[in-house]
């Protein structure tokens, strides 16, 4: 039977947050407007209404104390979701993320475990600056012990959410903002898709071969993906043939996919919305190098130069990645 | 009583603090309407007015000289325009246009003036920090500058709000931390989140002065920020003064504060602590055409800078890689010292 039920990329979140939810009891949710507000980025709206307020807890701005607290209630066997309303406000409580909830399972050698989801939400295109506009998808994945998601539609956003849940170590679940659907910040098209009714989980450390192609392999992920999309279609007129990777995980890292890409196109065009140095467009690229290198004939990046994301829409737009700049890197590696 | 001079210093930072929300409003809201796209009109991002907190601003700001420092959190036009922060600037910054304070880098929640001693982040509570550091380089230095860090009733369960007491405490140093109590955190009302009506009964904890201002009333802020300011200049240490004010505006501009009663809304609408001000105006024998000429040029003033700013360039997209750095690096340095190291085998004596 076909699906054609649609969703935003927000309402499957929380569609599959409220099934869980629903299943089972330990479950519950944390943050800051996440009650009456129903999340600043909808990632909790509707969910008040039937779990009432212990189990949809609006919290202190206190980031420490409750990334903390789920940290706790996790090790002793609950399944808490904490959500940090924008990513960049890490900083508060770096220590309780990357210190006790990444590194508690290894550091007792196996016998904690600290199965919770951080939701959080990244990215700019809408001059929000310097301190609320960073994906800092490296950051994460860098740091051993956090499992890593980044859903670029609603069908993967679901599948992915209850796998998170499930999941028994903790997820970093992290939404752009620009791909929620949300009414004051419109989405481009296509995160917005079919996605059945019924439960469903998407593995960790798969991804998603959004579009095939011949030519040229670009790896993306996010908001991102769908501007290598829009730049696929253009440059098919021309003749080009686009490959679009999705990675949807970052921890774990679906390296098979991109290389086997890579052996088929020779040609590599990694395209990420973080900082460029010392992350995820390195690996990526460092990836192929270590298996493919062989079948690498060329290579571009296309990444968040080495600059704080600056206000003014003329600044913002020409430090963060957009089509034209995709399309000219896959011109560049033809 | 404050003087008549400085009730009506008063009275005009805060009726063009007031003006410039409501012009702010409108121009953030063109091109947003009917559907609100956060992408589209002439000013970019995000806006928090702060519409109704303008007796917290002016109250205490009018104790201050330019060398000491205020630090404000994401809502701070108002405390701007009571420091002295350049108007016209801080337009064409919120504007997004090269001739902004930040050369249109930062926009309305990271204004920086540092002529006046002026700066904001973002991130709730992460003023305080700042806010003792100036107040350590005073004590350090033996000058008799403050500092004063804003934050919302909100921020007071922060751990930088805590940190930054005790700091501050067991240095005796010249800190004033300011609490615009608006009794909302976005959507959540103080109750649900805070145990503790009032912010300064914190300070007890940390062995230091706590002061609460029970009505957004500019001449009992002035008041108790006299004792607070001058306590930190004479060198008697820090103080939490906590002011109750109202929230006339959503938390950002788009907010639907469909959370908030409309009984909560009228209320802030209805204690209108420009109203209080005008009162005591009144008291002091101003006629109504004084009043009006005092509002009549502060507009005059809002709608200069902001017809100002709108005629500003904007920024040229190459200058997005300027300032990352004051001393960049420029990969390879000219020269490198070329010393004559003895050949020692690496045996040590």
């Amino acid at each position: 039977m076909t699906v054609d039920r649609e969703l935003t990329m927000s309402r499957a979140i929380v569609e599959a947050i409220g099934s869980e939810m629903r299943e089972n009891e330990e479950v519950f949710y944390m943050g800051e407007d996440v009650a009456d507000y129903g999340g600043i980025f909808d990632s909790t709206q509707g969910l008040l209404e039937e779990f009432g307020y212990d189990r949809i807890m609006d919290v202190p701005i206190s980031e420490t104390a409750y990334l903390g607290a789920a940290v706790g209630a996790a090790q002793q066997g609950m399944r808490p979701i904490a959500e940090l309303m924008f990513v960049d406000f890490f900083g508060v409580a770096m220590d309780q993320i990357y210190n006790q909830m990444a590194k508690n399972t290894y550091m007792s050698g196996g016998s904690v475990s600290v199965p919770m989801v951080m939701t959080t939400a990244v990215g700019g295109t809408y001059s929000d600056a310097a301190q609320h506009s960073q994906t800092l998808y490296g950051t994460f994945a860098h740091l051993p012990g956090m499992k890593v998601v980044v859903p670029s539609t609603a069908y993967d956003a679901k599948g992915l959410m209850h796998n998170a849940i499930r999941d028994d170590d903790p997820v970093v679940y992290m939404y752009h903002k620009r791909l929620m659907g949300l009414g004051w910040l419109p989405a481009p098209p296509g995160p917005k898709t079919p996605v059945p009714e019924e439960d469903y989980t998407i593995p960790f450390g798969r991804a998603d071969v959004k579009r095939e192609g011949a030519d040229v392999t670009v790896v993306t992920l996010g908001l991102h993906v769908h501007r290598a999309l829009d730049a696929a279609e253009s440059l098919a007129a021309d003749g080009v043939d686009v490959e679009v990777i999705d990675l949807r995980t970052l921890v774990p890292l679906d390296r098979e996919t991109v290389v086997e890409s890579v052996r088929k196109t020779g040609r590599l065009v990694v395209v990420d919305e973080d900082y460029r140095s010392f992350g995820l467009s390195g690996e990526i690229v460092s990836t192929v190098a270590d298996e493919a290198l062989d079948s690498l004939a060329a290579v571009e990046r296309v990444a968040m130069p080495d600059v704080p994301i600056p206000y003014a829409r003329e600044l913002e737009g020409e430090v963060l990645p957009g089509t034209d700049d995709i399309e000219a890197a896959v011109r560049n590696v033809r | 009583m404050p003087s008549e001079e400085r009730l009506r210093a008063l009275y005009t930072d805060m009726v063009t603090a007031r003006y410039y929300e409501e012009r702010l409003q409108e121009e953030y809201l063109e091109g947003k309407q009917p559907a609100f796209d956060i992408s589209a009109g002439p000013i970019p991002g995000e806006l928090h007015l702060a519409a109704g907190q303008e007796a917290a601003a002016v109250g205490v700001c009018h104790h201050l000289r330019d060398d000491d420092v205020v630090t404000a959190p994401h809502r701070p036009h108002h405390v701007a325009i009571a420091k002295g922060v350049d108007l016209k600037r801080m337009t064409a910054e919120i504007f997004g246009r090269e001739t902004g304070l930040c050369s249109g880098k930062g926009g309305h929640m990271h204004l920086f003036d540092p002529d006046v001693n002026f700066a904001c982040s973002g991130i709730i509570a992460e003023g305080c920090p700042p806010a003792v550091g100036a107040g350590l380089a005073a004590k350090k230095r033996n000058t008799d500058s403050v500092a004063v860090a804003y934050l919302g009733e909100g921020a007071v369960d922060q751990g930088g709000f805590f940190e930054s007491l005790n700091l501050a405490a067991v240095h005796d140093l010249p800190v004033v931390f300011v609490v615009e109590d608006n009794d909302w955190a976005i959507s959540m009302p103080q109750e649900r989140v805070t145990d503790v009506e009032n912010a300064a009964t914190r300070a007890e904890g940390f062995d230091m002065v706590g002061a609460r201002v029970d009505r957004d009333d500019a001449v009992a802020v002035y008041e108790a920020a006299a004792e607070a300011v001058g306590r930190a200049r004479d060198q008697n240490g820090p103080t939490v003064l906590s002011v109750q004010v109202h929230r006339r505006m959503g938390h950002f501009m788009g907010d639907p504060q469909s959370y908030r009663s409309d009984e909560d809304q009228e209320a802030a609408l209805d204690r209108d602590s420009i109203e209080r001000m005008e009162a005591h105006l009144r008291d002091h024998g101003l006629a109504e055409d004084e009043l009006d000429a005092i509002r009549t040029e502060a507009h005059e003033r809002v709608d200069d800078a902001i017809a100002w700013a709108k005629d500003q360039p904007k920024p040229d997209p190459e200058s997005a890689y300027e300032h990352v750095f004051t001393n960049p690096p420029s990969g390879v340095t000219d020269t490198e010292p070329d010393f004559d190291l003895a050949e020692t085998g690496g045996e040590s004596e």
